[in-house]
């Protein structure tokens, strides 16, 4: 079923609030922290109000809030969560226990740095320190993607070939609270599209009792391992599925990654969120300049779509790979080792740079974008080389 | 005193909902505790029963064995209240769109180490919010599953491995935390404290209110570890008779914020009695050490004294 057109403006944290209002999900056991806190409001509100039909648990840690989605979960519920930095670290260890248990939770994480020192403002560290926790991880430029990703992730946690939990990423205040255009989809075909919960064993299924969470030794832990990898590789199947069905309603097109003014690029600069919306007006900008610079911006980090991102890139001159977390490795950040590793597969012999940019919130504006072409250009001609990864926009 | 729905012949003709063939230690009160708890659900409803990391998930739910009749979860160390806490939440949305129909009970064990250290935010937690489920901390004071660490459920001297007696220790230097009291300060429904004793009369009338009150329960079961205490493993009954004939651990109930006691010894034995059964703590009777024993006696009658008051007694 086609939906119509709804234009509206409003914020990510909104945005992602009204998707939870379209999905009606069984319970949200959330934790307050900024700049995620909107989110568990905006649910609590519309079950004072009598709008859904969810449950909340106003836990008292994340740690807790994390254990009862994870319980909510098993039990047969639709669940989902929300939590930022600080608070998706207090629940690192469970993230592990719910992915390994194969539970399709979905979490709205609204990305902040980490605390050293305590900031609140937008960073990847939170859901980068956890990449390998074998969640499914989208990241959203807007939001209209955060909108987008969050109606689409419980079709893809749920699917019998990848019951893995998946984590929709928006950064902390620059798309959470802002407001901006967006347009929404009618109520039906959303409902109709993400369809009713009906899992196969769960703790509450009355003609059969199951257990969750056994004490596996040596014998087995390694085959739950290699099951719960082949469910990643899995999911790559079913997220490009999933956004052709949800293109089919709504006529937005949604894959691994956008290519944006990539095909003839000489260019390009690899990113992940809003700071995407920066460095398209900067490709614009030095296009008219005859310029050929592209963008490449990563939807789905995990699972990690390396093959595709290199041979999207196979045919530039010099990449420079954004990060906007330090791995503190004295090799860069997540996404340009990961990115790196995969262009050596591919064999692609551009010149490539790991850039630092936008950490604890630093402002990223169009002209520091455009610096970053210029080193590409200069990568390019020979003219400069990088001893170190460099620090975008970094005081003296 | 309540009114007595116990008949043990009936009792001991349900069906265990803990199978044998799991793993735990012989003379295990661990697992004592949870086979009778279990015992005091009426035939006919199902249960969901909740575990935290310890002696009794490793050795219950060994992949991929499972020793409970019943569905059963387990997900970390910490968080036994939390996790059950989403479960039961999930029974109620469940229940209310229509998609199930039984009733069933929750029910979650975890060791002191779980329930009074690293668990005690989630569990006060999830009684605060009053979620309709029962707690049972089985308590055998100290992490025995590591290897017999320190808990604050540890008695004071105690010998533990990191709080071992020496040639300038006397053990655990601090007495054990009063849980049972810290729970009742949450003015949940239904508090209660017992251990196995005659026909397991206490423990099934209790743990039948716990699960059949509504809303929150916590149950403190004290359960002997022979590994831990360091006893002859049959001893195990006479040693939780003596905890209470000496006043060490007394039975009581908080309901609904009255304190209650459930039995008075005629003759309150010395704590000696109850300690010199126990190689933990084996250091208080060499000689030079007699003011140790007096410490804990002292200790352990003024707190008597302070729940006599409280009992109303």
């Amino acid at each position: 079923m086609k939906s119509k057109a709804i234009k509206t403006r409003m914020s990510g944290n909104e945005a992602v609030a009204h998707a939870i209002k379209q999905i009606n999900p069984d319970v949200m056991p959330a934790f307050p922290i900024t700049p995620s806190t909107e989110i568990p409001q905006f649910v609590a509100s519309m079950i004072a109000n009598g709008e859904i039909d969810t449950e909340f648990i106003p836990v008292e840690s994340e740690h807790s809030a994390m254990s009862a989605t994870m319980g909510a979960s098993a039990a047969g519920a639709r669940a989902i969560t929300a939590t930022s930095s600080c608070g998706l670290a207090l629940m690192w260890e469970m993230l592990y226990v719910t992915a390994s248990s194969r539970l399709p939770v979905v979490m709205a994480l609204v990305n902040r740095g980490l605390t050293g020192p305590l900031n609140i403002n937008a960073e990847h560290s939170d859901s980068m320190g956890a990449r390998d926790a074998g969640w499914i991880q989208i990241y959203s430029e807007n939001n209209q993607e955060a909108y987008d990703n969050f109606l689409q992730a419980h079709r893809i946690a749920e699917h019998k070939d990848v019951h893995l939990p998946v984590m929709i990423c928006q950064d902390g205040f620059i798309t959470s609270h802002a407001v901006q255009n967006i347009t929404l989809w009618e109520d039906e075909p959303i409902k109709e599209f993400v369809g009713e919960y009906n899992p196969e064993h769960y703790l509450l299924k009355e003609d059969e009792a199951m257990a969750v969470g056994p004490y596996a030794v040596s014998n087995y832990c390694m085959e739950e391992k290699k099951a719960h990898a082949q469910a990643m590789i899995n999911a790559k199947k079913v997220i490009l599925e999933v956004a052709k069905e949800f293109e089919e309603i709504t006529g937005q097109k949604y894959g691994f990654f956008e290519e944006y003014k990539l095909e003839d690029a000489d260019f390009a600069v690899v990113a992940i969120g809003s700071v995407c919306g920066t460095a398209k007006d900067a490709v614009d900008k030095l296009r008219e300049q005859g310029i050929k610079a592209g963008l490449l911006k990563v939807r789905v980090f995990r699972p990690f779509p390396g093959e595709e991102m290199a041979k999207a890139l196979k045919n530039c001159k010099a990449i420079a790979i954004m990060d906007r977390c330090e791995s503190y490795s004295a090799n860069g950040g997540p996404l340009g080792a990961e990115l790196m590793a995969a262009l050596f597969r591919e064999k692609v012999t551009a010149e490539a740079v790991n850039v630092m940019y936008g950490l604890s919130g630093r402002d990223v504006r169009v002209e520091d974008v455009e610096e970053v072409f210029d080193w590409l250009t200069k990568m390019a001609k020979g003219e400069l080389k990088f001893t170190e990864y460099p620090y975008l926009g970094l005081r003296d | 005193m309540e009114k007595n729905t116990f008949n043990f012949r009936e009792m001991q003709a349900r069906e265990d909902r803990l199978a044998p063939g799991h793993r735990m230690c012989a003379g295990c009160g661990g697992t004592i505790a949870v086979r009778n708890v279990l015992k005091a659900l009426h035939p006919g409803d199902k249960a969901v029963v909740g575990n935290a990391t310890g002696c009794l998930e490793v050795s219950t739910y060994m992949y991929p064995y499972t020793a409970y009749e019943d569905s059963y979860i387990h997900s970390a160390f910490e968080n036994a209240g939390a996790t059950l806490s989403g479960v039961e939440t999930a029974y109620h949305v469940l229940r209310k769109k229509g998609k199930i129909s039984s009733n069933y009970k929750f029910i979650t064990f975890g060791g002191d180490g779980g329930t009074y250290d690293i668990g005690l935010q989630s569990l006060s937690g999830a009684m605060e919010r009053g979620h309709d489920m029962v707690y049972v901390c089985y308590d055998n004071g100290a992490y025995m599953n590591t290897g017999v660490q320190r808990s604050s459920a540890t008695p004071m001297y105690a010998d533990t491995t990191t709080t071992p007696s020496g040639k300038v220790s006397d053990g655990k230097p601090q007495a054990r935390k009063d849980l049972a009291a810290v729970m009742a300060a949450h003015n949940i429904p239904y508090v209660a404290q017992t251990t196995f004793i005659g026909n397991m009369k206490d423990l099934y009338v209790k743990s039948e209110k716990a699960i059949y009150t509504p809303g929150p329960a916590f149950l403190n079961i004290m359960a002997p570890c022979p590994r831990g205490w360091k006893y002859d493993a049959p001893d195990i009954i006479e040693i939780c008779k003596l905890a209470v004939e000496t006043c060490y651990w007394p039975l009581f109930e908080v309901i609904e914020g009255k304190w209650i006691l459930n039995y008075k010894p005629k003759n309150k034995l010395p704590l000696e009695d109850f300690l010199k059964k126990q190689g933990r703590f084996k250091h208080l009777f060499t000689p030079g050490n007699e003011h140790l024993l007096e410490a804990f006696q002292k200790e352990t009658d003024r707190r008597w004294e302070e729940l006599l008051k409280k009992c109303e007694m």
